[in-house]
């Protein structure tokens, strides 16, 4: 479960979380909504640690703990996991030895043995042909020339080697193609959880009919300004933001 | 020349006292002497090179050697061989062993030296004074107005220099150990020779080890002929060496026709180094590679200097080095290109990349070309840049610990220049001590 309350945040010295107050409880489907610029990339990466977002005001409670002193990596062994809306290219180091190395260093933060390579392989290979990874991806540097929906299929693949408890996705359906939503949006149906909670960050009312929520929040200028059932992403679909962004529509 | 007199410091004065004192001690025959004789004169014309030296810009010898320190002595043997340099896993190799400069047949595998393989002491060879060997050490056409490697002509005291017979394929790689026996702070000058004869292949690693504990001078120079078709890989692993110590690490290298060479220096810090490379393509159709990885942290300091010349026409040069800065350090890439009026069609490539981790590491880098002749085909490339952080991040919010991304990094960074190692077990290797040095950064 993430509780978060009255959240400020700020980039160089510019404030774009203003007061943010969100819970998703265990086994939660969450989704966030709202226009360009609203913050919802900014809230993900303020939740989990990027240097450079300052928070000054508020907390970030994960299953009871606060997160704020933890940097990303110390949050990521904790269960914090975000599939980034523009995943980043490593040159020069394979998928394979980015995941094993990402897995084994949260196990080892956790106190927990490291896998063997030939279970994390077991792993990974069983991960993939779920989600319709080629195995000769795994062999290439992670995401360089991996087209844009290679990329997003390869972060939903991290995330389900990763087993968090808290997921942000964001916008991980742009890029996709309507078989590619599909089969990424089954990967994540298949870990929801009752210990697990979802972020799920989107425009599109379509993907919701995939991963349906349980909860839909619109954000707008660095706040939730609207909260209601997983219908409000329909009514939004029909009639825009203008009735909870004001004037700034 | 008349050269410009200016007062000499400390250190070139005592250099020139230490030099009247032990030359007629310095092996060779009246002819080696009257070499060695005007070599000295050359550099006391010179003097040790300061940033005024074009070619030594970015490293001030003269004001990085303040003090001289003593001759080696005559070579010991009580030296740990297989502590300080344990055999390299997987490597299948035949070991000759300098100790402070001295070739060392005791400690060496001459007795299984592969058919077609001959190795000489450079003190036996400098007595006899062979005409034809003597012009082969003197790499003549090159380096002609280096102080250091006239320095090192007046001084040289061991070396070995090893002969491979036209058509003689070493399947074993050859390893040239030099240690410090580094019971004292000593000045090291010492000569190596290769002679690959045609159509003859080699593999040939020079490690060095020992000399953490007391400041070295090490002033080393490798010169490498190759006959026509001759193959030759090679790998250089300089110690790092205590601070206040001093390095020249000089190779002169001459291609045949068809010849290929490719060269790997590894450098992971230790004192003050100067690493120069000449190599010249004297045949048709040769190829050449020189590449390299430095990592520099503390105060350590590294100059990578190459002169490359393209005398014969349609070889093919290929320069590529990777830089990894920390701390207070200073790297320096120089390479230089030239190709003669008569060297069409060279296809010439050089890279150098660096990476700075800290505010204090500064890295000079100034890749050079002049071209004299109109069809070539000739490029430079130079960055120095920092790790990205957004990849940094993305590994972090992945659970990798932040020296574990910086390291995963710059890894992949240094590893487009490992890559060009021929062999695995090699690499291997070199990317065990790139990782060590990973390591202990991160730890620090
Ligand atoms: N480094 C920065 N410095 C200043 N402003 C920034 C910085 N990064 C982001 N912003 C601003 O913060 C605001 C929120 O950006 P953010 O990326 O969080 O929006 P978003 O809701 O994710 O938008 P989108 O739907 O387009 O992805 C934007 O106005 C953006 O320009
Ligand atoms: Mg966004």
């Amino acid at each position: 479960m993430i509780e978060i309350r009255n959240l400020h945040a700020e980039i160089d010295g510019k404030q774009i979380i203003n007061g943010l107050s969100l819970t998703v409880q265990n086994g939660e489907v969450a989704a966030i909504m709202g226009p360009n610029g609203s913050g919802k990339s900014t809230l993900s990466y303020v939740i989990s640690g990027r240097d450079g977002y300052e928070v000054t005001g508020g907390e970030i409670l994960l299953n009871g703990e606060n997160i704020l002193e933890m940097n990303a990596a110390e949050r990521a062994a904790h269960g914090v996991f975000l599939a980034f809306q523009y995943p980043l290219e490593i040159p020069g180091v394979t998928t394979m030895t980015f995941l094993k190395a990402c897995l084994n260093a949260q196990r080892k933060s956790r106190g927990e043995a490291e896998l063997s390579t030939p279970d994390f392989m077991k792993r990974v290979k069983a991960g993939a042909e779920k989600l319709g990874v080629p195995q000769d991806m795994l062999r290439r540097a992670l995401n360089v020339g991996f087209s844009g929906g290679e990329k997003k299929r390869m972060e939903v693949l991290q995330m389900s080697l990763l087993e968090p408890s808290f997921a942000i996705l964001d916008e991980t359906d742009s890029g996709l193609d309507i078989d590619a939503l599909r089969i990424v949006s089954e990967g994540v149906n298949a870990l929801r959880d009752p210990k697990r909670s979802f972020l799920v960050i989107t425009h599109y009312q379509r993907l919701l009919d995939y991963i349906v929520p349980d909860t839909v929040h619109v954000m707008s200028k660095g706040q939730i300004v609207k909260t209601g059932p997983k219908e409000l992403a329909l009514e939004l679909e029909a009639n825009g933001y203008r009735d909870y962004v004001g004037e700034a529509a | 020349m008349a050269g410009v007199m200016k007062t000499p410091s400390a250190a070139e004065a005592k250099l020139a006292a230490d030099y009247s004192g032990v030359r007629a001690a310095l092996p060779g025959n009246s002819a080696v002497g009257q070499l060695r004789d005007a070599a000295f004169d050359q550099f006391k014309q010179a003097g040790l090179p300061t940033r005024r030296v074009e070619a030594w810009h970015y490293t001030d010898l003269r004001l990085a050697m303040r003090d001289v320190l003593p001759l080696a002595k005559a070579t010991r043997t009580d030296v740990a061989l297989n502590t300080l340099a344990p055999a390299i896993a997987d490597v299948d190799s035949i070991r000759l062993v300098l100790v402070d400069g001295f070739f060392a047949p005791e400690l060496s595998d001459v007795a299984c030296l592969p058919k077609g393989v001959s190795v000489a002491s450079l003190a036996d060879v400098l007595a006899k004074g062979d005409a034809g060997l003597m012009e082969a050490l003197s790499a003549p056409g090159m380096g002609q107005n280096d102080a250091a490697l006239a320095l090192n002509t007046a001084f040289m005291q061991g070396g070995v220099i090893i002969d491979v017979a036209p058509a003689t394929q070493v399947a074993t790689a050859i390893e040239i150990v030099a240690l410090a026996s580094d019971g004292a702070a000593q000045a090291v000058y010492s000569r190596s020779l290769l002679r690959v004869g045609h159509g003859a292949t080699i593999t040939l690693i020079e490690r060095e080890a020992g000399g953490a504990s007391h400041a070295q001078q090490r002033n080393h120079a490798f010169v490498v002929s190759l006959a026509d078709e001759a193959q030759f890989e090679h790998v250089f692993v300089p110690a790092p060496m205590s601070a206040g110590s001093t390095h020249v690490a000089s190779m002169l290298v001459t291609l045949g026709a068809k010849a290929q060479f490719n060269s790997f220096t590894l450098t992971c810090g230790g004192g003050l180094l100067r690493r120069q490379v000449f190599m010249r393509f004297d045949g048709e159709h040769a190829k050449g590679q020189l590449a390299g990885a430095t990592l520099l942290q503390g105060k350590d300091h590294a100059d990578t200097t190459l002169i490359v010349q393209h005398v014969a026409p349609h070889c093919m040069s290929r320069e590529y080095f990777k830089t990894v800065l920390d701390g207070d350090a200073t790297g320096v890439y120089q390479g230089k290109v030239i190709v003669a009026p008569g060297a069409q069609k060279t296809d010439g490539a050089m890279k150098s990349h660096a990476i700075l981790l800290s505010d204090g590491a500064t890295m000079n880098n100034k890749p050079e070309l002049e071209i004299f002749a109109d069809d070539v085909v000739c490029g430079h490339g130079a960055t120095v840049a920092q790790l990205d952080e957004d990849q940094i991040f993305y590994a972090m919010a992945r659970g990798l610990p932040k020296p574990v991304a910086q390291s995963m990094l710059l890894e992949a960074f240094v590893d487009e220049a490992t890559d060009r190692v021929e062999s695995e077990p090699v690499r291997a290797y070199l990317t065990g001590l790139i990782a060590q040095w990973l390591k202990a950064r991160g730890l620090a």
